[in-house]
C-alpha cells in the first residue's frame, strides 16, 4: 500500500473531476479523495495536490455522461451534500460505471449505487425545499433579495428555475451558511459574495434595508396563512413535518405578529 | 390599495374559500413569455397549513355575496357572515405582489354567485385576462367554473386559466335536491361537458396548426363533500369513476365534511371531521389512476363501504388471497402493483435491479419495500413462502400489530367506540 495516494482538490466540483482524471490517467492508487479546507493527514499515504483543470474535468464529465445522463446528475447531486467521505464514494461510483458494459447505476441492490442515489434524493429534496421556501423580501432598490441556510449546496441547483421564473425582476438569493449568492441583474445569474452584517431575516418589524410595502405585504401573507387553516383538522405533527422548524425564520408565514 | 380595507377583505375571502380542498398547481406546462412574470411546473408547495395541507395557490372568493343557500356552504344566503367583495385589479395586485415574492404558484379564484351564474363568472374570466395580457403573467390559474355559465364565457375562461373546476359536492342526486334545491344537476354538467370539448377540440386542432391559443391545459377537477348526506363510499367513488371517464377529469377531491351551519339535514356542529375516511378515499383514488385498479375490484355490493382499519390495496389483497402470493423476481409490473407495501416508485426501482440478479429480502429492503406489509404475498430469492397457511384476519392482525399509521391513534379511538 506504499503507492497510495492522498488527492487534495479545491473543493470545487470541477476540481473533484479533475481529481479523477488524474487517478485514472496516471492511474494513481487512491487512498482518499479530500478537500484543501478539510484535509487530514493520512497516516499512510502521501499527498497530491491536484490543480483544476477545467479541460480535464470536462473530459471526465463528457465520459460520465455518455454512460447515462441520469448517473450523471446523480452523481452531481450527491457531491454537493458535502457528506463526509462524498469524493471517495463518488470516485467508486465512478469506476463502477466506467469497468461495466451493463447500466450499473440501476442496480439499486448494490451499496455503492445506493448510498449515491439515497444522497441525491436527499439533495433534490432539499433543492425543492429551497424553490419553496425562498421567500424575495423588496429592497429600497428594487432588488427582491432573501436569505437561505439549506442543509447542503444546492445554490447551483435552483439557480436555473428562478431565472426561469421571475426573468422580469432583480433578485439576490444568499446562502448565509455558505458565504456566497445568486445574483441576477436581469440578463444573467452572477455569483456574488456579500458583507452582511446580520441575516435579513422575516422580522417582525420593518426594516431599513426594505421598502414600506413590502411589510404591507408580509403581514397579508402571515394572514392569509393563517385564514387557510381548518381548525377542526389541526394537525401540527403533519405541518412540522413539511415544514422543518429549522426553516421558519426566514418564512414570513411564520412570524409571530 | 388601503391596506386595513385589503386586509380585511383577504380574511373574510380566504376563510371563505378554504373549504375547497385542492391545491393543485401542476400539469400545466405554460412557460415565461417574452421576460415577463412566472412559468408552471410539477406544482410546489411554498408551505402547509396547520392542518397539514399544502400552500401553493392564493386561494380566495371573489365574493362571498351569494344568493343560493345550500345548506354545506358557509356562504350560503341565510348565514349571518361578514360579506366582501374584492374589486378586479385588487385581486390581480394581491396576486402578483404574491407571486414576485415567491410566496405562491398562482391563483385559484371561487365565488359565491352575485346576481347571475354569467355575471359572476364574468368577473372570473376578467381577473384572469388581465393577469395573462396585462402583466404577462405566466404562473398558474385555476377559474372556478360557475354552475350555468354560458358557453362563450367558458370558452374564453380556458384561453386564460390552466386549470378549470366545478364542485358537485353532493355525490347522489338525492343529495343534492335535499341540500341544495336552487341548483339544478344540468347547471353542474353544462360547463363541464362545455370545458371537457373545448379540451378535446384544442387538442385535435393543435396537431394541425401549430399556433392554436391553449386551452385549459391542466384540466378539470372537482370536488365532493364527504359525509354530509349519509353516501357510501361505494356511492362516492362510482361517482369519482363516472367523472374521470365521462368527463376525462384530472383529479377527484374528496372533502370531509366540516359542519359550518347547524342545520337538522346535516350532521351537527362540532361533529368530529371523517378525516380517516377521506384518506381512505384518496387511496382508492390512486389504486384507480395509478394501480390498474378497477372501481368494482375494490367496492360493490358485498363491500359497499372501504375498511377503516386497513388500506383499500391490502383490504383487496386480504380478500384475494387466491392471486398470491407474487413472485417479485418474474411478475410483471401491473401484478407487483397489486402487493401491499409495495408503492409504485419501488415497483419500477425492483424492474431495474432485478436485471442484475435475483432480489432477496435484504435487497427488497434496501430498494425500501415495506415489507412488514409485503412478506405475506409475495416470495423472492432462496425463500419458501413461510405464511402459505395463514388465513387472512391473521395476516391482518400480524400486519395491524405491527404497524403506525399515521391514522393508527384515531382508529384505536374509533374501534374503542365501537367496543
Ligand atoms: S352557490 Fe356556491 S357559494 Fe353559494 S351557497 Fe351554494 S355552494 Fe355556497
Amino acid at each position: 500500500m506504499n503507492d497510495a495516494k492522498n488527492l487534495i482538490y479545491d473543493g470545487t466540483f470541477n476540481g473533484f473531476l479533475t481529481a479523477i482524471f488524474s487517478a485514472f490517467d496516471e492511474k494513481i492508487q487512491v487512498a482518499n479523495i479530500q478537500n484543501e479546507f478539510t484535509a487530514q493527514q493520512g497516516l499512510f499515504s502521501d499527498f497530491e495536490e491536484v490543480y483544476t483543470d477545467d479541460e480535464k474535468a470536462k473530459r471526465v464529465w463528457t465520459g460520465i455522461q455518455k454512460k447515462s445522463k441520469q448517473a450523471s446528475s446523480s452523481l452531481y447531486f450527491a457531491f454537493l451534500s458535502e457528506t463526509d467521505g462524498i469524493e471517495l464514494l463518488a470516485y467508486y461510483y465512478i469506476q463502477k460505471l466506467f469497468s461495466h458494459k451493463q447500466k450499473v447505476h440501476l442496480n439499486y441492490a448494490d451499496d455503492i449505487v445506493l448510498k449515491i442515489n439515497q444522497l441525491a434524493k436527499s439533495v433534490g429534496r432539499e433543492k425543492h425545499r429551497m424553490e419553496a421556501f425562498v421567500r424575495f423580501q423588496m429592497t429600497k432598490d428594487g432588488i427582491y433579495f432573501a436569505n437561505i441556510e439549506p442543509d447542503f449546496n444546492v445554490l447551483p441547483l435552483i439557480s436555473k428555475h428562478f431565472k426561469d421564473r421571475y426573468a422580469d425582476q432583480q433578485w439576490i438569493i444568499y446562502d448565509v451558511k455558505r458565504k456566497y449568492g445568486l445574483y441576477y441583474n436581469l440578463k444573467i445569474v452572477e455569483t456574488i459574495s456579500l458583507e452582511l452584517n446580520k441575516a435579513h431575516m422575516n422580522s417582525i418589524h420593518s426594516n431599513d434595508a426594505f421598502t414600506e410595502e413590502e411589510h404591507d405585504f408580509q403581514q397579508l401573507w402571515n394572514d392569509y396563512f393563517k385564514s387557510t387553516n381548518i381548525k377542526s383538522r389541526i394537525n401540527l405533527k403533519l405541518h412540522t413535518q413539511h415544514v422543518p422548524k429549522r426553516y421558519w425564520k426566514y418564512l414570513s408565514e411564520k412570524k409571530a405578529i | 390599495m388601503s391596506f386595513e380595507r385589503i386586509r380585511e377583505k383577504l380574511s373574510i375571502l380566504a376563510d371563505a374559500a378554504k373549504y375547497d380542498v385542492s391545491c393543485s398547481s401542476s400539469g400545466s406546462n405554460r412557460t415565461n413569455k417574452n421576460k415577463g412574470l412566472g412559468d408552471t411546473g410539477t406544482g410546489i408547495c411554498h408551505t402547509y397549513t396547520e392542518d397539514g395541507r399544502c400552500v401553493s395557490l392564493l386561494k380566495i372568493l371573489m365574493t362571498n355575496y351569494c344568493i343560493f343557500d345550500c345548506a354545506y356552504c358557509v356562504t350560503r344566503k341565510s348565514n349571518d357572515i361578514k360579506r366582501a367583495a374584492f374589486k378586479i385589479q385588487e385581486v390581480v395586485d394581491l396576486t402578483i405582489n404574491f407571486y414576485r415574492r415567491n410566496y405562491i404558484e398562482g391563483l385559484f379564484l371561487s365565488s359565491g354567485i352575485f346576481k347571475s351564474a354569467d355575471y359572476t363568472m364574468e368577473r372570473l374570466v376578467a381577473v384572469a385576462k388581465k393577469l395573462r395580457l396585462e402583466e404577462n403573467f405566466n404562473g398558474y390559474i385555476h377559474l372556478k367554473s360557475i354552475p350555468g355559465a354560458s358557453d362563450e364565457l367558458m370558452r374564453e375562461a380556458g384561453l386564460y386559466a390552466d386549470r378549470l373546476s366545478v364542485n358537485i359536492e353532493i355525490p347522489t342526486v338525492s343529495g343534492l335536491k335535499l341540500l341544495a334545491p336552487d341548483k339544478k344537476h344540468e347547471d353542474f354538467i353544462k360547463p363541464m361537458l362545455k370545458v371537457k370539448n373545448e379540451i378535446i377540440q384544442y387538442k385535435a386542432e393543435k396537431k394541425i396548426i401549430k399556433s392554436t391559443p391553449i386551452y385549459a391545459p391542466a384540466g378539470q377537477s372537482t370536488q365532493m363533500i364527504v359525509g354530509a348526506t349519509g353516501e357510501s363510499d361505494k356511492d362516492i367513488m362510482y361517482t369519482a369513476n363516472h367523472f374521470y371517464k365521462k368527463y376525462n377529469m384530472k383529479r377527484v377531491y374528496y372533502s370531509g365534511y366540516v359542519p359550518v351551519v347547524e342545520d337538522t339535514r346535516l350532521p351537527a356542529l362540532g361533529s368530529q371531521v371523517p378525516m380517516l375516511r377521506e384518506n381512505r378515499l384518496y387511496q382508492t383514488d390512486w389504486l384507480l389512476r395509478f394501480y390498474g385498479f378497477s372501481v368494482n375490484e375494490i367496492l360493490n355490493d358485498t363491500n359497499p363501504n372501504l375498511d377503516i382499519d386497513v388500506d383499500p390495496k391490502l383490504g383487496w389483497a386480504l380478500r384475494n388471497l387466491n392471486e398470491f402470493p407474487i413472485d417479485v423476481n418474474t411478475a410483471p409490473p401491473k401484478m407487483l402493483a397489486r402487493i401491499p407495501g409495495l408503492g409504485m416508485y419501488s415497483v419500477g426501482k425492483i424492474i431495474k435491479a432485478r436485471k442484475f440478479g435475483r432480489l432477496n429480502w435484504n435487497h427488497l429492503k434496501k430498494i425500501g419495500v415495506a415489507l412488514n406489509r409485503a412478506q405475506y404475498f409475495m416470495i423472492c430469492d432462496a425463500n419458501e413462502w413461510s405464511h402459505k397457511d395463514l388465513q387472512p384476519a391473521q395476516i391482518k392482525g400480524l400486519i395491524l400489530q405491527n404497524s403506525k399509521g399515521k391514522f393508527r391513534a384515531s382508529y384505536s379511538n374509533q374501534l374503542s367506540l365501537f367496543n
